[in-house]
């Protein structure tokens, strides 16, 4: 018996693995430690906390889209009612003085997505699919709306503040730097993405991909997808309050604008366009997506269209994300064919490059003479200066978008074929192994 | 009262009306090509822009005509080049695709037109009271307003019941498959509907446009309300759309009217308790919650009867 187990069961990891998976995570802790070190400035400071706040929300929604297969439009509801808990809590600490430190409170954001979870997820997960996507929507609306209705608990449209610094405090820490709220938002952060890798771990992780992938087979199996889905979905909201809690420590406000369907969106397009299919995938989209809204709204006005345009083209064309798109080159690396897609990749590069310029171009000088036709036409956007009224600029920005797209989709054929030599290489070797 | 029950009744039909030419295109591309258009409010208020550009140099009948048709064929370009691509990512994909869509949309007409209300008007030969009810005038526009729903309502079903087109339409909902063993285009007909259901929304545009405000928030605004009429009546259920559609129209019209509150109905709150958070329960008007009653209603028929008061599917 003994000997079957053992013969069936997979091989205990090595230790050199062992050591390269704690020394991964003491890596990122070491990193995370020393990162104010190396980028003081104020403003980095308050990047990094909301990057962080960032991430364990976007991880919090692979829960559902990545890891169980449902796409919510109203993953801001448990973000944002988390917020605003937080935000009484620390009011009702601060007056009554009762002995508990701002480090614990993101667990009362936490514990309230995970309430409204338990109470919302039981109807809103009988069904998945568009059901699902639907029913998360028009939870949302409701609650959305409902806040502006009862003003006294949200605050109307200017919604409610809070002190951070008048709670009780554990070695003299009093939060008011931004500096500590980058430590605290650094510690839950680490902690909340170990909890929610160890969540894709145990038997109920595994069993969420099961109900994504087959949620007929799952029954057979002798599992209810409907009691998977709404587990799933309340870890979800539970880690939800906690960015949640952390964004409203953060800016000591919560209003209406956490509970909409703008930070329901943001934390879609940062999940999608990272990746579902790896858990990195969302960690990245929260980096990407967080720098990018910071970094453009000072370089362009409709940096908001420019963000749902990379949308777009990642749904069209990487349905996997940055990370589905990188990972796909990982068996061409191992066999070592990695070198005959490259060239083709910096071919193809080149027209593509002058085709989303000659687009970027034709954008901005649209957008000057929309929105504002009476200024000077001396305009500069992303750094650059150029003339809007000036023929020429017109004409080079119709030769870059369509020369630059018909070449663009000669050299993309191309890139096609050397892939395909490739992985064809790769294919063979692992049929000679 | 009389009064307040019978106008409330024309505006809640009339939205309703609205609402249906929405939904309809909506349920059926959905039953189609699988996919809920989250973009299709988008083409509301494409059209209800459009409109109003077309209607600043021609005129407003023309507008009526042109705008629904340059929707329409933005809308069946969108299915052709976009979705169709999208297709083999899956459902999640091709929802999201939409879901860009919209958001582009909405940041495309704000560039073009800016963030505030447009001055689109009634057309001056509209525009005198259609007959007086209770010393209400009731403007002829919204008449008009009515007459080009039910118009539409009934050219549809007589399409889709009544011609050739209409037959084969309807087999491809169910057996698209087989449609295309008969040697029909399955891929022009699924455009051709993502086209004809995208300009009923830009016509719907085009009418409600003058009436109701024209702004770049208003497929923000209407979108959710329109999730909520093809899943109330079921999702994918023709019969149940046009039922859910008049419900809603009639509830939120009917809600908006009404001033009651439980301070109304039982009194004030009691001073103890006036500075807490009840006093925003006690206080709300029934006029006050009218934007959450079709969320409310969402909420029971998902609770009471998950496949929508006409669905026959369950997904």
């Amino acid at each position: 018996m003994s000997e079957l187990a053992r013969a069936v069961a997979p091989p205990l990891p090595a230790a050199a693995e062992k050591l390269k998976f704690y020394g991964l995570w003491v890596f990122t802790a070491l990193v995370l430690l020393l990162l104010p070190k190396i980028f003081s400035s104020g403003g980095s400071l308050t990047t990094f906390s909301l990057i962080g706040i960032s991430i364990i929300f976007a991880l919090s929604y692979n829960i559902l889209l990545g890891q169980t297969g449902m796409l919510s439009f109203g993953h801001a509801v448990y973000y944002g009612l988390g917020g605003f808990l937080v935000i009484h809590a620390i009011n009702i600490l601060g007056a009554n003085k009762w002995p508990i430190p701002l480090p614990l409170v993101p667990l009362i954001g936490g514990l309230t997505g995970l309430t409204f979870a338990i109470l919302l997820g039981w109807v809103s997960t009988q069904r998945s699919g568009t059901a699902f996507a639907m029913i998360s929507l028009g939870v949302a609306e409701l609650v959305a709306s409902s806040a502006l209705i009862l003003r006294t608990f949200f605050g109307g449209e200017a919604g409610i503040s809070a002190n951070r610094t008048k709670l009780f405090r554990v070695f003299g820490w009093s939060f008011g730097p931004q500096i500590q709220i980058y430590y605290l938002v650094a510690a839950w952060t680490l902690i909340a993405v170990i909890a929610m890798y160890a969540l894709t771990r145990t038997p109920l992780g595994r069993m969420c991909n099961a109900v994504r992938d087959n949620p007929e087979r799952v029954q057979f199996v002798g599992y209810d997808p409907h009691v998977v889905r709404y587990l799933a979905f309340c870890f979800s909201g539970f880690f939800a309050g906690i960015a949640g809690a952390l964004a409203a420590i953060n800016f000591e406000i919560a209003n209406s604008a956490y509970l909409g369907a703008v930070q329901s969106g943001t934390v879609l397009f940062a999940t999608y366009i990272g990746g579902v299919g790896f858990f990195i995938g969302p960690i990245v989209g929260a980096i990407f997506v967080t720098i990018l809204s910071l970094g453009l709204s000072d370089l362009t006005p409709v940096w908001q269209l420019y963000f749902g345009l990379i949308f777009i083209a990642v749904v069209v064309f990487a349905p996997g994300g940055i990370t589905g798109l990188l990972m796909m080159h990982r068996p061409l690396l191992r066999a070592g064919t990695l070198t005959k897609v490259l060239p083709s990749y910096l071919i193809a590069f080149i027209p593509t490059l002058a085709m989303i310029a000659g687009l970027m171009l034709a954008i901005e000088t649209i957008v000057h003479f929309t929105v504002n036709p009476n200024e000077d036409s001396h305009i500069k956007s992303f750094g650059v200066p150029f003339d809007a009224a000036s023929p020429a600029i017109w004409a080079i920005s119709a030769i870059l978008l369509i020369g630059g797209y018909l070449v663009a989709r000669k050299t993309w054929t191309m890139v096609g074929h050397a892939w395909d030599a490739a992985t064809s290489v790769v294919r063979a070797e692992e049929i000679v192994a | 009262m009389l009064e307040l029950i019978v106008i409330s009744t024309l505006n809640g039909v009339l939205f309703g009306m609205l609402l249906f030419l929405m939904a309809s295109g909506l349920t059926v591309i959905f039953s189609m090509l699988g996919v809920l258009n989250f973009a299709h409010a988008s083409f509301y208020m494409l059209g209800a822009f459009f409109g109003f550009q077309i209607a600043r140099w021609f005129g407003f009948w023309p507008a009526l005509l042109i705008a629904p048709v340059l929707a329409g064929a933005i809308g069946a370009g969108v299915e052709r080049f976009g979705l169709r691509r999208v297709h083999k990512n899956g459902h999640v994909a091709e929802l999201l695709f939409t879901f860009g869509l919209a958001f582009a949309i909405e940041e495309i007409v704000q560039i073009i037109w800016g963030k505030s209300p447009v001055d689109f008007r009634v057309p001056a030969l509209l525009d005198f009271p259609a007959f007086t009810i209770f010393s209400t005038n009731y403007p002829a526009y919204k008449m008009f307003m009515l007459l080009v729903s039910v118009a539409i309502f009934a050219a549809l079903l007589i399409t889709l019941k009544k011609t050739r087109i209409g037959l084969i339409v309807q087999a491809a909902l169910t057996h698209p498959h087989m449609v295309g063993h008969l040697g029909h285009n399955v891929g022009r007909i699924f455009m051709m509907v993502f086209g004809v259901g995208t300009a009923l929304a830009a016509v719907a545009g085009v009418i409600a446009g003058p009436a109701l405000v024209t702004q770049s928030n208003m497929a923000g605004l209407l979108g959710p309300i329109l999730f909520v009429v093809v899943v109330v009546g079921g999702l994918g259920s023709l019969p149940g759309a046009f039922v859910a559609s008049l419900l809603i129209g009639l509830v939120q019209t009917f809600a908006v009217s009404m001033n009651g509150s439980l301070a109304g109905a039982f009194g004030p709150l009691s001073p103890a308790w006036a500075s807490s958070w009840l006093s925003d329960i006690w206080g709300v008007t029934i006029a006050q919650i009218a934007p959450i009653m079709p969320y409310v209603l969402l909420v029971l028929i998902l609770i009471f009867r998950p496949m929508g008061l006409l669905g026959t599917r369950d997904t």
